[in-house]
Order: C-alpha cells, then sequence, then structure tokens
C-alpha cells in the first residue's frame, strides 16, 4: 500500500511538474512581436489644411475585429487621430452586435465630440442613432456600410463593391484577350455568401464577364478566413480539372486558396484577389504565385475619414476642391494591383 | 480501487434501469453463453448493421455524381485524386469528430471544439512558437488542447456544470483568447515542416489521410478493446449504474473531455497546415459538423451508445455531399438544406430500426432512447 502511495505520489509529481513547465514555456508562446505594418496615414504635412487648428474631439466607434480588414480600420482611425496634434480619439468598442453598438454608441454622444466616425455593424439598424447625433448637432460619418436616410449622416466615405467585381473581371477578361484563350473557364470563392457586399461584388464580376461573352463556371464561397478558403478552393479545383482564371474576393482567405493551390499542385490559370493585403501585394510582386493581381477595398478609408472628419470639425473644406466644405459622399475607386505598380500599393496593405 | 473493475460490469450497466441493483456476474455470463444478448447489445452486429446503410448512402452519393457528372467520372485518376480530397477533406472534421464521440458516448456534448481549434492553431502560430520550430508548434498546439479539455472537463464532472452550458461558455472564451492572442489578424505559418503536412503525399496517399487513420483505429481500440472504453459506454449508458459498477464517474468524464481536446490539437495542426495559417475564426461551426457526424453515424446523443467506424462514415458522407456539390457548381444553401435533411432521416432511420429490433426481441425493459 505504501509502495502503491508513493508511486502515485511521484507520478504526481512528474505529470504535475510536466504540466506547470509546459505552461510557462506555452505562456511565454503567445507574443506576436514582429515589425508593426506602418499605418496607413497621411503624414502631418505643413501648410494649408494640415497646419494644427481648432482642438476637435472625434468620437470612433467600429466592430470588434475578427479579420485582418476590420483590425486595419480601427488601427488606421488610431494612427491618422495620433498624427494631427489637434485631433483626440475617443474610441468605444462596439461590442458584438447592433445593439451592444448602439448602447455604447449612446455613451459616446453623452462625451460630447465634435464629429462621430463610425463603422455600424449594419447600416440599416444604426441608422437611428445617425439621425439622433445630427438632431444633436454631432455630425457623423459614416464609415463602409451606408444609412439608407441621407439626413443620418454628414459624410460618407465607402469602398465600392460592385467595383471590385468590375475591376476583377476587367482585368481577367484583358489577359484572357492578351492569351488568346477562347471558351475560357473562370472559377470564383467569394467570402460569406449571404452578406450584400458579397453579392454586390459577385453582381459586377458576372455583369461585366457577361458584357464581354464570358460566365463564371463554377463559384464556391469561403467564409473570409484561410481554412475555409483552402477548403472552398479544394472542392473547386475538382470541380474544373483545367482553370483559366479565378477571383478569390479576399486576401485574408486567399492564404488558404494559394495553399490549396499548391496542395493540389495547380498552376495552368491566374488568379486576382480582393482588398489589397500587405501579403497578397508582395506576393504580387514576387510574382512566383498563381496571383497575379488584386483589386482593392483599402482599410486606408479609416484613416481618410478621421482626416475629414477633422476637416468637419474645423470647418474646413478640402483644399484641392473649389467648395468650402468636406463633400457628403466619397466612393473610394476599386483600384487593380499588378506586378508593375504593386511598390507603390505596399504601403497601403493590411 | 477502480483498476479493479470487472470489464464486463460497465457494459452490462449501461443497458440498465437506473434502479438495478451492481451486477450480477453468474448472469452476465449466462447472457453472453445465449449469444443473442451481445449480438444485439455490442458493437458487433447492429452497429455493422448501421454502418452496411451509412455506407449504401455513400454508394448512392457516389452514382449521383457518376450520374450527373460522367465526364469526370469516366476519368479514373480524376476518381482516384477525388476519392483523396474527399478523404483529405474530411480529416480535420474527422479527427475532431473522434473526440467528439467519445464525449457523447459518456453522455457528455463538447461545443467547445471549433473553438479549441482555432485556439490551438492560433497559439502555435504566434511569432514566438514558430521560433521553436516545427516541435514546438505540434508541442504547444496539442498542449493548448488538452489544458482546454482538461478545464472542460473539471468544469463539468468537478465544478458540476451542465456539459452544454461549461463547453458554451469555452467556445465563446477560446475564441475570444484567440483573437486576442492573434491581435485578429490571419497569422501566417512560414513553417515548411508544418505547412508540408498538408502537401505530403506518402505512397500516393496524403499524409493527413494517414493522419486520420491513425486517430480512427486508435479510437476504435480504445472504444471497443480497452476498459476506458468500457467505462466511457458505462458513463455515457447510466452513470449511477457505473459508479455502482465501481467507476470512478467524475475522472473518467474528465478524462473525456481530456481526450477531446487533445484531437481539437491535432485537428489544429492540420488545419494550420491545410491553410498555411490561422486565426480566431477558423474551423467556425466544427463542433456542428463533428457533432452531426456522430449522430448520423449512429451515436446515441443521450449517451452509451455509439461507434467509432459509424462516425468516421458521417464525416466522410458529409465530405462527399460538399464534393458533390462542389462538381456540379450548386449553391450552398441548397447543400446545407441537403445536409439537414440527410440528418433528420438518419435519426429516424435509427429510431425505427431500433424500435422494431426491441421488439422483435421483446425485451421492454431496454430504453429506446
Amino acid at each position: 500500500m505504501t509502495q502503491h502511495s508513493r508511486d502515485l505520489s511521484r507520478r504526481r509529481l512528474l505529470f504535475g511538474g510536466a504540466a506547470l513547465s509546459a505552461g510557462v514555456v506555452l505562456a511565454g508562446c503567445t507574443s506576436n512581436e514582429q515589425t508593426p505594418t506602418a499605418a496607413q496615414t497621411k503624414a502631418a504635412a505643413t501648410g494649408g489644411n494640415s497646419e494644427p487648428g481648432k482642438k476637435v474631439t472625434i468620437g470612433f466607434s467600429a466592430p470588434a475585429a475578427d479579420h485582418g480588414w476590420i483590425a486595419a480600420i480601427t488601427n488606421n482611425a488610431k494612427a491618422q487621430a495620433a498624427a494631427y496634434s489637434d485631433v483626440e480619439l475617443k474610441s468605444v468598442e462596439a461590442g458584438a452586435d447592433a445593439a451592444a453598438q448602439r448602447a455604447a454608441l449612446s455613451t459616446l454622444i453623452s462625451q460630447k465630440p465634435d464629429v462621430i466616425v463610425l463603422l455600424p455593424h449594419d447600416g440599416k439598424e444604426l441608422n437611428a442613432f445617425g439621425l439622433e447625433a445630427m438632431k444633436a448637432g454631432i455630425p457623423v460619418v459614416n464609415l463602409d456600410r451606408a444609412f439608407p436616410d441621407a439626413r443620418a449622416y454628414r459624410l460618407q466615405i465607402k469602398g465600392d463593391n460592385y467595383g471590385m467585381g468590375v475591376a476583377a473581371a476587367t482585368y481577367i477578361v484583358a489577359q484572357l484577350k492578351a492569351k488568346g484563350v477562347s471558351n475560357p473557364v473562370i472559377g470564383e470563392i467569394p467570402g460569406i455568401d449571404s452578406l450584400e457586399l458579397t453579392q454586390e461584388r459577385s453582381k459586377g464580376f458576372a455583369d461585366t464577364l457577361a458584357a464581354n461573352g464570358l460566365r463564371v463556371a463554377n463559384r464556391r464561397p469561403a467564409e473570409f478566413t484561410a481554412d475555409s478558403g483552402q477548403q472552398a478552393a479544394t472542392g473547386l479545383f475538382q470541380a474544373l480539372p483545367k482553370i483559366d482564371a479565378l477571383w478569390n474576393h479576399d486576401d485574408d482567405q486567399g492564404i488558404g486558396v494559394l495553399a490549396a493551390v499548391n496542395q493540389a499542385n495547380r498552376k495552368e490559370f491566374f488568379m486576382v484577389g480582393g482588398a489589397g493585403s500587405k501579403k497578397a501585394m508582395e506576393d504580387i510582386q514576387a510574382d512566383n504565385t498563381v496571383l497575379k493581381a488584386t483589386v482593392t477595398y483599402s482599410p486606408s478609408m479609416a484613416s481618410s475619414a478621421i482626416s475629414l472628419a477633422r476637416l468637419i470639425g474645423q470647418n474646413k473644406g478640402m483644399s484641392d476642391l473649389v467648395e468650402l466644405q468636406v463633400p457628403k459622399e466619397i466612393v473610394l475607386a476599386s483600384e487593380t494591383i499588378t506586378k508593375e505598380n504593386a511598390s507603390n500599393y505596399l504601403k497601403l496593405g493590411f | 480501487m477502480s483498476e479493479m473493475t470487472p470489464t464486463a460490469a460497465p457494459e452490462r450497466a449501461a443497458g440498465l434501469p437506473a434502479q438495478s441493483p451492481p451486477v450480477d456476474p453468474a448472469e452476465t455470463a449466462k447472457a453472453e453463453a445465449s449469444g443473442r444478448l451481445s449480438w444485439w447489445r455490442g458493437d458487433g452486429g447492429e452497429g455493422a448493421k448501421r454502418n452496411l446503410g451509412l455506407l449504401a448512402t455513400l454508394v448512392v452519393l457516389v452514382v449521383i455524381g457518376i450520374l450527373t457528372r460522367p465526364d469526370l467520372y469516366g476519368n479514373a485518376s480524376w476518381v482516384w485524386g477525388n476519392t483523396l480530397t474527399i478523404l483529405k477533406l474530411a480529416s480535420v472534421v474527422g479527427v475532431v469528430t473522434v473526440g467528439m464521440t467519445f464525449v457523447i458516448i459518456g453522455g457528455g456534448i463538447d461545443l467547445s471544439v471549433g473553438a479549441i481549434v482555432a485556439l490551438a492553431g492560433v497559439w502555435c502560430t504566434t511569432v514566438a512558437t514558430q521560433s521553436y520550430g516545427a516541435g514546438g508548434m505540434i508541442f504547444s498546439a496539442l498542449t493548448v488542447g488538452l489544458a482546454v479539455g482538461v478545464v472542460n472537463g473539471l468544469l463539468i464532472s468537478y465544478g458540476r456544470l451542465v456539459p452544454f452550458i461549461a463547453t458554451l461558455a469555452m467556445m465563446v472564451a477560446a475564441r475570444g483568447l484567440a483573437a486576442e492572442i492573434s491581435d485578429k489578424q490571419t497569422q501566417v505559418s512560414n513553417n515548411q515542416f508544418i505547412n508540408g503536412i498538408a502537401s505530403t503525399n506518402v505512397l500516393g496517399i496524403p499524409l493527413l489521410v494517414y493522419i486520420l487513420a491513425a486517430v480512427v483505429v486508435a479510437g476504435w481500440v480504445l472504444l471497443n478493446r480497452t476498459t476506458f472504453g468500457r467505462r466511457t459506454v458505462a458513463v455515457g449508458g447510466n452513470p449511477e449504474a457505473a459508479r455502482l459498477a465501481g467507476i470512478n464517474v467524475r475522472r473518467h468524464t474528465l478524462l473525456l473531455y481530456a481526450l477531446s481536446g487533445l484531437c481539437c490539437g491535432i485537428a489544429a495542426v492540420m488545419l494550420t497546415a491545410q491553410a498555411t495559417s490561422a486565426q480566431a475564426a477558423m474551423a467556425n461551426l466544427y463542433e456542428l459538423d463533428a457533432i452531426a457526424a456522430a449522430i448520423i453515424g449512429g451515436t446515441l446523443l443521450s449517451g452509451g451508445r455509439g461507434t467509432i467506424i459509424g462516425s468516421l462514415l458521417g464525416v466522410v458522407i458529409f465530405s462527399t455531399i460538399t464534393n458533390l456539390f462542389a462538381i456540379n457548381g450548386l449553391s450552398t444553401e441548397a447543400q446545407n438544406m441537403v445536409k439537414g435533411g440527410i440528418i433528420v432521416a438518419a435519426v429516424l432511420v435509427q429510431q425505427v430500426q431500433f424500435r422494431s429490433l426491441t421488439q422483435f426481441l421483446g425485451r421492454n425493459r431496454l430504453t429506446t432512447t
């Protein structure tokens, strides 16, 4: 019996010690230190609008990031605000859904910011908040997800989802023509299919292809994550033994799509990405994968939104325009990044 | 004490109502001798029959594939490659499902598996972990999976939390921690050995398929040929009877969740290799895939019964459906509806089979689910 219990205590000591040391090693493994990506900010130049002016307090709210793009939005906004000596950024967490964001925003209003910059969970659901804030005399800058009511915002700045599809299809059509491919097989890997933005992107893509007498042979939606991209692409490759061109909507899930390309050993096609991540741009520049281009939907819009919110708060206009005030709507063009111009865009990659 | 439990006891306890007295070994021996009893109670007969049904489903799916895409199926090398692809895509969920099957047979549920895969994946791809090389990455993924599983097990067995609640809480918390560690970014794995796990073939068969096979074989042996497996069935079938039979039910429950966590750790390495990256949102809804596969594989959600082979077939069936819809270019919405239909159909068939079987044998004391 004593023999038995001593064995047990030794065993416990062994396992306990092992568990403890494993815990210590693991805890040390959570660090992610690497050179921080330079945020996509505009350095405050001297002269004109950049001159420090009236102090502006900007309230900022964006959904909790579960994806590189949203993370870049928040980082950019903070970095851009820090670049101005006359801007104070009050950031509130938007929580998990529209209701949580509404609650967070009402605390923000009570702090009386000069301008609110807001990326809503859902533009329709937060429309009422926009109206309320505007009524209280606080200009609202809507970032990317539009309010249906024009009175609910002072400025709307957003990307062009439909235009992304158009840009991707335009590049693909031009490449296929240059290669003289007849009857090309075109694949598509969209993001989460139930989202309006995905549907707009796919519509722009399909419309532009149709205008050129082409169509998508197969589309397998992923979920904006690399692992889902890998699975969607693997399925697509089984369905299409030969592909000429492939558009993948999102560069984050594109990491998985490229992994699937390597795993399936497919090289016969070229691929266009979407959004414009730093890694995608580097891959395009290196030109050693099937990824030959990506069409942007840049989170740099958050930096621009902060700059414009500051101008609104200081009652200034955009100095290159004749108007004395900032315009009401700005839609960013979706730009096509290829090997030739990738170096210009690298600083905008997220 | 628990080491001395007669192996026959838990097996016997599984089917008995709660108020039954501890098992009489003599009666067990008699029942075994009659042969008929063990035919329908053991993992052999009925399980095999159900698995035949699943195989038939699989054949039907392949026939549909042949009929709808004769051009692809006419090419032998494509068919071989496609079969391997189906198995490869089934491998990650398959490994998770093996652990899940143990937990469900043991009378529990683990809703946190997807989150554990994500946390283990993120943990093993941080810059700091990657600096330790492939060994460090695999070690951290397995250890994180195991540790989270142990926490689940402690909460459930010693903290007396309902498994549904405890693992639901873990699901949210583990994803949160994963998002915190990864700073919500996609972490790319630069380790060629890890990435190679998904692209390496051994004798023409992907390494991932071997890993799945190894886990399935280990799971099968553990469930059917060891005391641990018999205890799992006993604990899930009737915890009170199992306790009276001398099984340390709490410790066993703890071990089951630890096992599930370890499987998630293995799956995390596989999924990270496949995607060459990890992020907090990865392995989305894998808990539902794994539970669904186990259920159509014949595992009772109330515990006490289930087979590893059935679960494997369940995973492969889902993977084949996904493949079938992909090669026909059909929408994923329709695919999800079909999956739902198959789950319902499988459970209905099981219930009918089980009921008619018990009626046929005239054994009313056997409880139907």
